[in-house]
């Protein structure tokens, strides 16, 4: 888990999307979406102001950050021209929010791009296959204008084989590419990138989904140049089918400057030994199956895996563990003082197997683990990772109904040892307020709080009563939170402390809660600097959902689904707000011409570009 | 099921017409697809339902497996049950020959409403009954929010080592992929194919080499380190607690036998 990109989904400035006040008069000329021609449409500035638009030039270099850039551009039109020229890095947080070509125009000299699509809840199957996201028209938009782009980011976004070769073909200079949670390219795509970006140093792919059918798998990993190369980081742990182990090993020993590489579970300790071998200079490194090809009884290969481990001295990040034997875990034991992130979050582990090696973690700062450790597993954590700042605890069985082995008591233990603890992820089937009060008062540094329990509408374990009161105590002690998801039993009043007190919150996740519109209200007046809020199976209707007006362009997106919704409530938003595009998404495609009043789900957010033309039969935009 | 660890170097293609007509194949199957989803929902339907079925399934056994097996000896069925007993899941050798390696099927035919009583008696739950919600509730559509890869990770860890005494090779099985042990057996027989599936009259079953006649007993190690017999546990729960797989000869096994009953 690169922290870079963990910290994605929290993407740390708000307002990304530049001033959105559409008239602001010193830009129209701007505004107008015109075919060719100079993007600026006024006459050259006088020779002084082109000095000081340069000296100009020179200071801007060195803003970096997105928040100071959109600020700095709204200055005036002739810094507003300084920034656009010296803006390195494209973040656009909603692909739909901006038409490819006027970012293009805007922006000449992009070096790196970063491209968020579907909504969130399209992790959980909740937005339709074929929706949309598609890379293609930024891939040729790109293509055409940056000739100097080295990096591109994607997350949520629909990238075939012919983006990836588009890519391999038009950016020289390419180093850096990020898949995230993407679909629809295949080990094809992947032969291209490899042979043809003779400058790659980066080829992360995390979580996303190839389209490879077994027989037709492309050995991708020997379309490496055959020379030295200058990747840095190798990452492809989500690719399922097999790949040619040999060429990998090749690869690994002409790559002197690979600090992360993340294999997937084709690789079994043996072979994970090798590659360990060639590339003692790893920091980061996913370890595979971590189990043995051998059967018992053979030689053990223990002991060479102890000696690979510690003669990596530079490890500070494992991961994999994919069909863990524990039996082989003590070869970690020379790395794990040194190791700051930890990922056990696929390894079926009880806690005896994880208590040996979590006492020696003392410089864990992330760590994520399966929920078989229990709590009794969490409390070694509490006391052995006094620094940690991230935990996620994963369901071993990611049913409603399913035993999880932790509850408040596991929570309990972990706010009264990881004081410094910023972000926890936490699923379980009992909690109780007291817990999330104490987490709220023990960690008062917390930025991202997501508690997910699992069973719905569940209240207090041994009060019966709601949950109101430890969230409550969440959004009022945690002052600087900004990503919040929230579970179990909760009625408005939950909403009405959120808003109240959640004033930094642009992250919002509900599900399964509330009573009536009230809720929904609360937090659209409340929580001010809310930019992203997904709700589902909640009571809100129509009236709560036209409170929002006056925020929705302060806003990236507002996803509801299975809540009270009508088409009256969403044309009435639509028809109020032209910036908006206001999605309705069905399940069922109808034959007829008809419409169901009900609507089951509905995506809007704000846009300079209108409504998209590559709409799906299922998608109705109001 | 077979050798998924297995490195086989895949054929580099070197023939780019080759690779040209690999392409155009999968933009076919690809538009194919698109057109056979056009249904949105399909795709994912067809991947949930069989998720659900199988969860449907589980939850249907696993109330059967854990707490049934957990509190008494006796065979799966009875009502009565002493709450708070030492679990008891694992039998000696001569109580397997009562349950025979042919139940596959849970035993019994309770309802998914099941879950009721279980959840007054387990002593787990004692104290928490207000939290169990009163009946499984129709499954959701993405919930708990777990991302489908995390998902798919998980289920597929069922991947259990063969090992037959006296064999210098090894297999791996995905248990997921048989419904019950006679499955099981079956693969394992023409795995090593040198076996066939003797029967006994007591319906137990055993592994013969016909060449010399010696007998293979199937056993498997638990979560718990402890080498039980193929057969000793319904099936789910078998397949929830197997590590590795271990034909080992009836020899040998006898010795097995009074281990496992002080277990």
């Amino acid at each position: 888990m690169r922290e870079e990109i963990s910290d994605m989904s929290e993407d740390d400035e708000t307002g990304e999307r530049a001033r959105w006040a559409p008239d602001l008069s010193k830009n129209r000329s701007d505004d107008s979406d015109s075919g060719p021609g100079p993007p600026i449409g006024d006459s050259p500035p006088p020779f002084s102001d082109q000095v000081l638009e340069n000296v100009l030039e020179n200071v801007l270099e060195f803003l970096t950050s997105r928040r100071d850039r959109n600020a700095a551009s709204a200055v005036c039109r002739s810094w507003y021209r300084a920034e656009a020229q010296t803006r390195r890095e494209l973040f656009i947080g909603n692909c739909y929010a901006v038409a490819p070509h006027r970012a293009v125009e805007r922006f000449q000299s992009i070096k790196s791009v970063v491209l968020k699509g579907k909504p969130r809840f399209a992790d959980f199957n909740l937005v339709p296959f074929g929706w949309g996201a598609q890379f293609e028209p930024w891939v040729k938009s790109f293509g055409a204008a940056y000739q100097h782009l080295e990096r591109i980011c994607l997350k949520r976004m629909s990238v075939t084989d012919k983006d990836l070769t588009i890519i391999a073909e038009s950016f020289p200079l390419f180093k850096d590419l990020t898949l995230i949670c993407c679909e629809g390219f295949s080990t094809l795509g992947l032969a291209v990138i490899a042979e043809r970006c003779r400058h790659l140093r980066v080829l992360d792919l995390i979580e996303d989904y190839l389209e490879d059918e077994d027989d037709e798998v492309v050995d991708w990993i020997s379309r490496f140049p055959e020379t030295t190369t200058s990747l840095e980081s190798l990452v492809f742990d989500c690719v399922t089918c097999p790949f040619n182990f040999d060429a990998l090993e090749r690869l690994v020993a002409r790559s002197p400057s690979l600090q992360r590489l993340r294999v997937n579970h084709h690789v079994a300790l043996e072979q994970l030994r090798r590659l360990m071998a060639r590339a003692p200079q790893l920091t980061h490194l996913g370890t595979g199956t971590f189990r043995s090809e051998v059967g018992f009884g053979e030689v053990d290969p223990n002991l060479d895996l102890v000696s690979a481990f510690g003669a990596s001295r530079s490890l500070v990040c494992l991961s994999g563990f994919r069909e863990i034997e524990p039996e082989f875990l003590p070869a970690i034991y020379p790395v794990c003082a040194n190791l700051t992130s930890l990922n056990f979050s696929f390894a079926n582990l009880t806690a005896e197997e994880l208590n040996p090696v979590i006492r020696q973690c003392h410089n864990l700062q992330t760590f994520w683990v399966l929920d078989s450790v229990g709590d009794e597993g969490l409390r070694a954590v509490a006391e052995s990772c006094r620094d940690l700042r991230e935990l996620r605890v994963f369901p071993l069985d990611p049913t409603e109904d399913s035993d999880s082995s932790v509850s408040d008591i596991g929570l309990q233990f972990i706010s009264e040892g990881c004081r410094k603890l910023r972000s926890i992820l936490y699923f379980c089937q009992r909690m109780t307020n007291a817990a999330v009060v104490a987490m709220s008062k023990n960690c008062p540094d917390l930025v991202v709080f997501r508690l997910c329990i699992m069973g719905r509408h569940l209240p207090d374990r041994i009060t019966g009563e709601p949950m109101d009161a430890g969230f409550r105590a969440i959004v009022m002690n945690c002052k600087k939170l900004t990503r919040l998801s929230v579970s179990g039993l909760l009625t408005d009043k939950a909403f009405e402390y959120i808003g109240c007190y959640g004033k930094l919150i642009r992250t919002l996740s509900v599900a399964f809660a509330g009573d009536s519109d009230g809720g929904l209200r609360y937090v659209l007046e409340g929580c001010t600097r809310l930019q992203k809020l997904e709700i589902r199976d909640s009571p809100f209707g129509d009236a709560s959902l036209i409170s929002g007006l006056p925020f929705y362009y302060n806003m990236r997106f507002l996803w509801m689904s299975s809540c009270n919704l009508s088409m009256r409530g969403c044309k009435e938003v639509a028809r109020n707000k032209p910036n908006l595009v206001v999605e309705v998404i069905r399940d069922v495609v109808e034959e007829e011409e008809e419409e169901i009043e009900a609507v089951e789900k509905l995506y809007l957010y704000r846009s300079l570009a209108g409504a998209r033309t590559d709409v799906p039969a299922f998608v109705k935009i109001l | 099921m077979w050798l998924v660890n297995e490195t086989k170097p895949t054929q580099v293609r070197e023939n780019k017409t080759k690779e040209k007509k690999l392409k155009e194949r999968r933009e076919e199957k690809r538009r194919k697809r698109q057109l056979r989803n056009r249904n949105p929902s399909l795709r994912r339907e067809r991947e949930m339902s069989v998720e659900t079925e199988r969860s449907s399934t589980e939850s249907e056994v696993s109330g059967l497996d854990y707490e049934e097996t957990a509190l008494t000896l006796r065979l799966p069925g009875g009502t009565s049950r002493v709450a708070g007993s030492e679990p008891d899941r694992k039998r000696g050798f001569s109580e397997t020959v009562e349950l025979g390696l042919g139940s596959d099927a849970p035993v019994g035919t309770r309802g998914v409403g099941s879950t009721d009583d279980q959840s007054d008696e387990s002593p787990e739950s004692q104290a928490s009954v207000a939290e169990k919600p009163p009946a499984p509730k129709a499954r959701v559509v993405g919930w708990p929010p777990v991302r489908s890869f995390r998902k798919n990770v998980m289920k597929s860890c069922k991947l259990v080592k063969v090992a037959v005494d006296g064999a210098p090779y090894l297999r791996k099985v995905d248990l997921e992929a048989y419904t019950g042990y006679h499955q099981l057996l079956t693969a394992l027989q023409e795995m090593f194919s040198c076996f066939t599936i003797r029967n006994y009259p007591d319906e137990e079953r055993k592994l013969v080499d016909p060449v010399n006649g010696t007998e293979y007993v199937p056993t498997y190690e638990d979560k718990e380190g402890d080498w039980m017999l193929v057969g000793d546990v319904p099936w789910k729960m078998f397949v929830e607690s197997c590590k590795r797989v271990r034909l080992m000869k009836s020899s040998e096994a006898v010795n097995l036998a009074p281990r496992a009953q002080h277990s």
